[in-house]
């Protein structure tokens, strides 16, 4: 299972767009996508609501982990995601 | 023929097509109902609504484009929300009906969302509509919001919000029939803005059943049930004449005489420039820009401000574009904005202005994206602040314009004790702009929206019209022009008289300019005078009106 722990760059945090694209890429994965924040219990990262109940703001920390092959490639875009707009 | 029902006529033209009508209440699925013993058909139930109501969002998004659009994916993402999926099954197996455990599993999410802050409050009111929206799909009821049809139709309300208007599609509308509202509520301004004819406070819309063919007359306020051929047609060349006659005037505004009244008009964003363009504009009197911020989790950041306002100010090359700035609070909630506490009236809480001063950064941002904007582009841009109420509220505004580097710094007049003190606050703002539909709200103490209290939302009140007299008065004292933007300057008769008080200037929603242009065109500032006069010393709203109409004689051949 790959992992990374990011700070929230995006200015509105996790919500508004960068949410739906947070949640639309982590849909396309075939394995599990967790996030968590402050060390909390992690939820699917495919659940728009999960991921809104969160309320990751910017500056925020977040843990974000997935399995299989395509899990570098599927963090990679997760974080470019949590740190645009 | 059927029956007529009567309410108020506030935007001209006549609409004919069959009635449909806004849903926003869905049934709540009762608690003890359970489903027949075979889960896995209740599951593929709720699946079957939960993706067809996901490609609803979809599709109405990619039509609705921009902000909307966006709004309207994310709440396509909750209805295809895996672990909603996987609690609707759950409660479906524990024996609840489709319904009730949608019901029950969004009501979880919803409890989380309205308790982590403000937020995230903004985003349960799109969780409800994506729940009501699935469940009115299983319990086979109407699905909440504006109808979706393929063929024109007239749409029937109790009210419209802005939220539910957002959506709208032009082409299939043909009018609006209220419940409530009044000649300044919002769906009198949408319609005028559209140039749909509406008719708003008919005490009988609750009663007309979907797909009754509807006559519409925006200027009688008389809807008719089922008409005739005949009824029809007549309606329709009534219509067409008075068109007819108000298209033959073109040019800047001015009275028969000579006296020039530059005609500008009311927007709410770029989309509205055409039409502005359409009617001859001479420049925007007042450009709503609350439009961009409404709706959205946070302000929109200053890119992107910066390219609205250019594209509303390259449509007036050397015309004058006033911009108000934003107007939240009250009847228009912003999300990143919210109240400071409950408020029992928000109309008296606060708005406008009053929301600026608490949060100075969002009025130093609009002002620095309208300065930035002006710097590329010929158009003179003035700006001013709406719910000013005293002479400390416009000199704070005018001193956050010049920071800003923005010459042109007026204050709104709206608020009654403004009004009154109008000799004051001449020397702390460059201009007035009356807005009438407040002032009138104020004034009468009545609510814009409760269609019950139309009597006291007539501008034609005589108060009202005391009061733009005095503002006016103390503006040409000053050497300050003073307009009016509010929708008493749309009507015909009443911007002869607003004239002859002395406003220099009227702003009204495009489709209502060429009727105003060729209403002054047929008067003298003479007759608009005394019009004038004579109106501000009516006992009633309606003595006013009619006794203006009578020193107005140009106004016949147009049918007014």
């Amino acid at each position: 299972m790959a992992e990374r722990r990011v700070k929230v760059e995006s200015e509105v945090g996790l919500h508004a767009r960068p949410a739906a694209l947070f949640v639309e890429a982590a849909s396309t994965a075939s394995g599990d996508v967790t996030v968590s924040k402050d060390g909390g219990a992690p939820v699917s990262a495919k659940s728009i609501l999960a991921i809104m109940g969160l309320d990751v703001r910017n500056g925020d920390e977040i843990t974000i982990t997935a399995d299989g092959d395509d899990a570098e490639t599927l963090l990679d875009r997760l974080v470019e995601i949590a740190n645009a707009g | 023929m059927g029956d007529t029902l009567s309410g108020v006529g506030v935007s001209s033209g006549v609409g004919y097509a069959p009635a449909l009508r806004l849903s926003r209440a869905t049934p709540e699925p009762s608690a003890d109902a359970r489903h027949d013993g075979d889960a896995d058909a209740e599951i593929r139930r709720a699946a079957d609504a939960m993706e067809e109501t996901a490609r609803d969002l979809t599709a109405r998004g990619e039509r609705a484009g921009g902000a909307a659009r966006e709004v309207l994916a994310a709440q396509a993402l909750m209805a295809r929300d895996p672990a909603l999926a996987d609690d609707v099954k759950r409660r479906i197996g524990e024996g609840a009906t489709a319904a009730r455990a949608v019901s029950e599993a969004m009501a979880v999410y919803r409890d989380m969302l309205a308790g982590a802050g403000d937020y995230l409050a903004a985003r349960v009111a799109d969780l409800d509509d994506v729940r009501d929206r699935i469940v009115a799909r299983l319990l086979g009821v109407p699905v909440p919001g504006i109808p979706d049809s393929e063929t024109p139709f007239v749409l029937v309300a109790a009210d419209l919000a802005p939220a539910d208007t957002a959506l709208l599609d032009p082409e299939r509308v043909v009018a609006f029939v209220t419940r409530e509202g009044g000649p300044t509520s919002h769906t009198a301004i949408l319609a005028r803005s559209l140039g749909l004819p509406a008719v708003v406070a008919c005490a009988g819309a609750d009663g007309i059943v979907d797909g009754t063919p509807l006559l519409v007359d925006g200027v009688t306020g008389q809807v008719m049930a089922e008409p005739g051929e005949e009824q029809v047609a007549d309606a329709r060349a009534t219509a067409a004449a008075r068109e007819a006659a108000a298209a033959r005037i073109t040019g800047p505004g001015r009275t028969s005489d000579g006296h020039p009244v530059p005609l500008l008009a009311n927007i709410g964003g770029p989309q509205d420039l055409p039409a502005a363009l359409e009617n001859g504009a001479e420049g925007v009197g007042l450009y709503r820009t609350e439009f961009l911020f409404l709706d959205r989790a946070d302000a929109p950041g200053h890119d992107e401000q910066v390219a609205v306002y250019r594209t509303v100010l390259e449509a007036f090359p050397g015309g004058k574009v006033i911009v108000r700035t934003l107007d939240a609070g009250a009847d228009k909630p912003l999300a990143f904005l919210p109240a400071p506490a409950a408020e029992p009236n928000p109309a008296l809480g606060e708005r406008g202005l009053r929301m600026l001063r608490r949060h100075p950064l969002t009025l130093e941002a609009q002002l620095a994206a309208l300065a930035e904007a002006q710097r590329s582009t010929d158009a003179q841009a003035y700006v001013m602040a709406p719910m000013v109420t005293d002479v400390e509220d416009a000199e704070w505004f005018t001193a956050a314009a010049a920071k800003a580097g923005i010459e042109h710094a007026g204050i709104m007049v709206e608020v009654p004790a403004a009004a009154l003190r109008a000799r004051h606050l001449a020397g702390a703002a460059d201009f007035f702009s009356i807005g009438t539909n407040d002032l009138t709200q104020y004034t009468c103490a009545a609510d814009r929206e409760v269609g019950g209290l139309s009597r006291f939302q007539d501008p034609w009140q005589p108060g009202v019209l005391e009061l733009v007299a005095a503002t006016a008065a103390a503006a040409g004292q000053a050497g300050r022009p003073c307009g009016v933007c509010g929708e008493a300057a749309a009507d015909p008769v009443l911007a002869c008289v607003l004239v002859g008080l002395g406003v220099t200037s009227l702003s009204m929603g495009a489709t209502a300019l060429p009727m105003v242009r060729a209403a002054l065109a047929r008067t003298s500032l003479a007759e608009c005078r005394e019009a004038a006069r004579t109106a501000v010393d009516a006992r009633t709203a309606e003595e006013a009106a009619s006794r203006a109409r009578g020193h107005l004689p140009g106004l016949a051949d147009l049918g007014l």
